[in-house]
């Protein structure tokens, strides 16, 4: 229990640093962009709303001392109130952001947990069989495949198998002749615009966990319970999975939680690449037309999301192992 | 001891080849003269010609040589490497490090402090400081990417240091009544290089990634030469979409490079560092590297 309100704590310190920085780093700039920032919405943003969004942002014409405009921004994010979009207007951030949020899990989400589950079973079998092929071959490719900017992977797959084979759509989340509904086809399509920026994203992340599992996965086969297990006549796949894998996949589980928080702005530069209308691409959006309220509370919710899955992860270590809960 | 290391580094297939691979950028970075005729910026050409004896990789949308541009180009990548590669794994050594020496209340602190720094999801991080910094130059990307970067090798240092304080060394250090500082900085940062080298290739790996990234998406400085700039016109230019493919191949391939010889470097380090993952060697071989080895001490 006092290792989860520990971690409690530390979730709670850690979104305080997020806002503060959403806060300062406007404030923070050299040369005081603020001002011209302002002269230049004055022209193109009409509404009030919208530009009270940006005097908060930039802590301009608010005739507030700095603690007092921390103190109402603190208050403000606390109660979900992120300002008005300048670039949807009239729309409020939160509901913006909303539809984005669906798209992201769909493609990152899911493609975040096959890379888990096939990098891990590659690198069972490659510290399994050690100095086999796939041990010879998958790390050192593995390491070489992680290397690569996955954006370049993304354009490489756009130009091969989009534009050259004109086998799959390269962007969008659907066709823009379709209407979403609970229909195969409309299903369909929307499998078929995911397929090609997840295998960008498949094959630049599964190297991670491949390595790390094979790592950990070396170190356990030589324990002395797998030497046991092997004395014992087991079945080698018990062994392998049961007795090996079993343990040497524990400390990869957190990390795996951690990549889940990262899903929601993990897979930027794909979306952007492939224009997935998801949480990256919506904050390439703001950032190019210098939508502040809408980046800040982007930046937040992806924040949040690391946040939360890092939290679930320590409760589940907690019931899982119970050597954290005793420990300190 | 130094030749030693050397030798195991030169027997291993991957530093061999990361290595050779580096090298050669460091060369194209110094001179790059020596291989481009061509003033990188020059816009005295056709535009979008396809490759030629004159233009190996054509010219881009402005008219200038793709491979000038991408020979040109290396400096500027590995500046921002090595310099924010190597700051960063300074305060990842420093932080780690002191964490682990100091113990209690300052590694408590200090512990946090990497914790925090690390969840803040980098990427997102980088893009709003970008965004409202605009065009930031190599200065700018090189000093954001030292301070938001070191979280992670400052937590892997921190766990390696913590297998070093009960050494007798550090108990004799202590007796003798010296300051942490020096104690953390004589006594332990020398006994961890291999560890620090390996530190600072993943800094540098991701420093490689990440400004090449954000010079991508059009938060570098547009006028710079640098394969991440280039990345940016391109997709400016569509030059996919319009046939001129070599724009786009050229300076991603040339990161993807570069990251390897990175990456293969830091594999190669884990696998001296730790012999619990060295390649599974027979007969001979595993003799003479077990008499090698043994002399490494590691």
């Amino acid at each position: 229990m006092r290792y989860v309100l520990r971690r409690a704590g530390f979730f709670l310190l850690t979104l305080w640093v997020a806002v503060t920085l959403n806060f300062f780093l406007p404030r923070m700039m050299p040369g005081n962009p603020a001002v011209a920032m302002m002269a230049k919405f004055r022209g193109k943003v009409t509404s009030p709303e919208a530009l009270q969004s940006l005097e908060t942002i930039f802590g301009v014409n608010s005739g507030q001392s700095l603690p007092a405009q921390y103190a109402h921004y603190l208050g403000d994010v606390f109660t979900g109130n992120f300002g008005t979009s300048l670039f949807f207007f009239p729309s409020p951030v939160s509901q913006v952001v909303n539809a984005a949020v669906f798209w992201t899990l769909g493609l990152v989400g899911v493609t975040t947990i096959l890379a888990f589950a096939l990098g891990t079973g590659i690198g069972i079998l490659a510290a399994w069989r050690r100095g086999g092929l796939t041990d010879s071959i998958a790390p050192p490719l593995l390491v070489i495949t992680s290397a690569i900017p996955y954006f370049w992977v993304g354009m490489m797959f756009i130009l091969i198998f989009g534009l050259k084979l004109q086998w799959l759509p390269w962007s969008g989340g659907m066709s823009l002749t379709d209407t979403p509904a609970w229909t195969p086809s409309y299903i369909g399509d929307v499998f078929e615009h995911a397929l090609l920026p997840a295998l960008a994203l498949l094959i630049t992340t599964i190297g991670t966990w491949t390595l790390t599992m094979r790592n950990n996965m070396v170190t356990t086969l030589a324990e002395d319970y797998v030497r046991m297990a092997r004395a014992k006549g087991l079945r080698p796949h018990r062994v392998m999975l049961n007795y090996a894998a079993r343990n040497a996949i524990l400390p990869n589980l957190t990390g795996f939680a951690m990549s889940l928080g990262f899903v929601v702005g993990g897979a930027i530069l794909i979306e952007y690449v492939f224009n997935y209308p998801g949480v990256g691409y919506m904050l390439l959006q703001a950032v190019q037309n210098e939508d502040y309220p809408l980046m800040q509370a982007l930046f937040l919710l992806i924040t949040v999301a690391v946040l939360v899955a890092i939290l679930l992860a320590d409760i589940a270590t907690a019931i899982f192992d119970p050597r954290t809960r005793n420990s300190r | 001891m130094r030749g030693t290391l050397w030798r195991a580094l030169a027997r291993s297939p991957k530093a061999t080849a990361g290595a050779i691979l580096l090298a050669a950028f460091i060369v194209l970075a110094i001179f790059p003269g020596l291989f481009a005729r061509d003033d990188p910026t020059a816009e005295k050409y056709a535009r979008n010609l396809g490759p030629s004896a004159a233009h190996l990789f054509g010219t881009t949308g402005l008219g200038q040589d793709v491979f000038a541009q991408a020979v040109y180009g290396t400096r500027q990548v590995l500046e921002i490497a090595f310099v924010a590669g190597l700051a960063s794994t300074l305060i990842a050594a420093l932080i780690g490090v002191a964490a682990a020496y100091l113990s209690g209340f300052w590694d408590g602190v200090l512990n946090l402090f990497t914790d925090v720094v690390l969840v803040i999801p980098l990427f997102p991080l980088l893009i709003v400081i970008a965004a409202y910094v605009h065009n930031s130059g190599t200065g700018v990307l090189i000093a954001v990417l030292t301070f938001t970067g070191w979280s992670y090798t400052a937590r892997q240092l921190r766990s390696q240091a913590l297998s070093l304080r009960s050494r007798d060394f550090l108990a004799a250090a202590r007796v003798r009544g010296e300051r942490a500082a020096y104690v953390i900085v004589v006594e332990m940062l020398p006994t961890m290089s291999s560890l620090l080298v390996a530190a600072f290739l993943v800094n540098a790996l991701y420093d490689v990634l990440f400004a090449s990234s954000l010079q991508f998406i059009g938060l570098g400085d547009p006028n710079s030469v640098s394969w991440g700039t280039m990345l940016y016109w391109a997709q400016n230019n569509e030059a996919l979409q319009t046939g001129y493919y070599l724009q786009a191949i050229v300076p991603g391939a040339a990161i993807a490079l570069l990251g390897a010889s990175f990456a293969l470097l830091n594999y190669a380090f884990d696998e001296i560092g730790n012999p619990a993952l060295r390649p599974v060697v027979s007969g001979r071989a595993r003799a003479r590297r077990r008499r090698l080895l043994g002399r490494l001490a590691l």
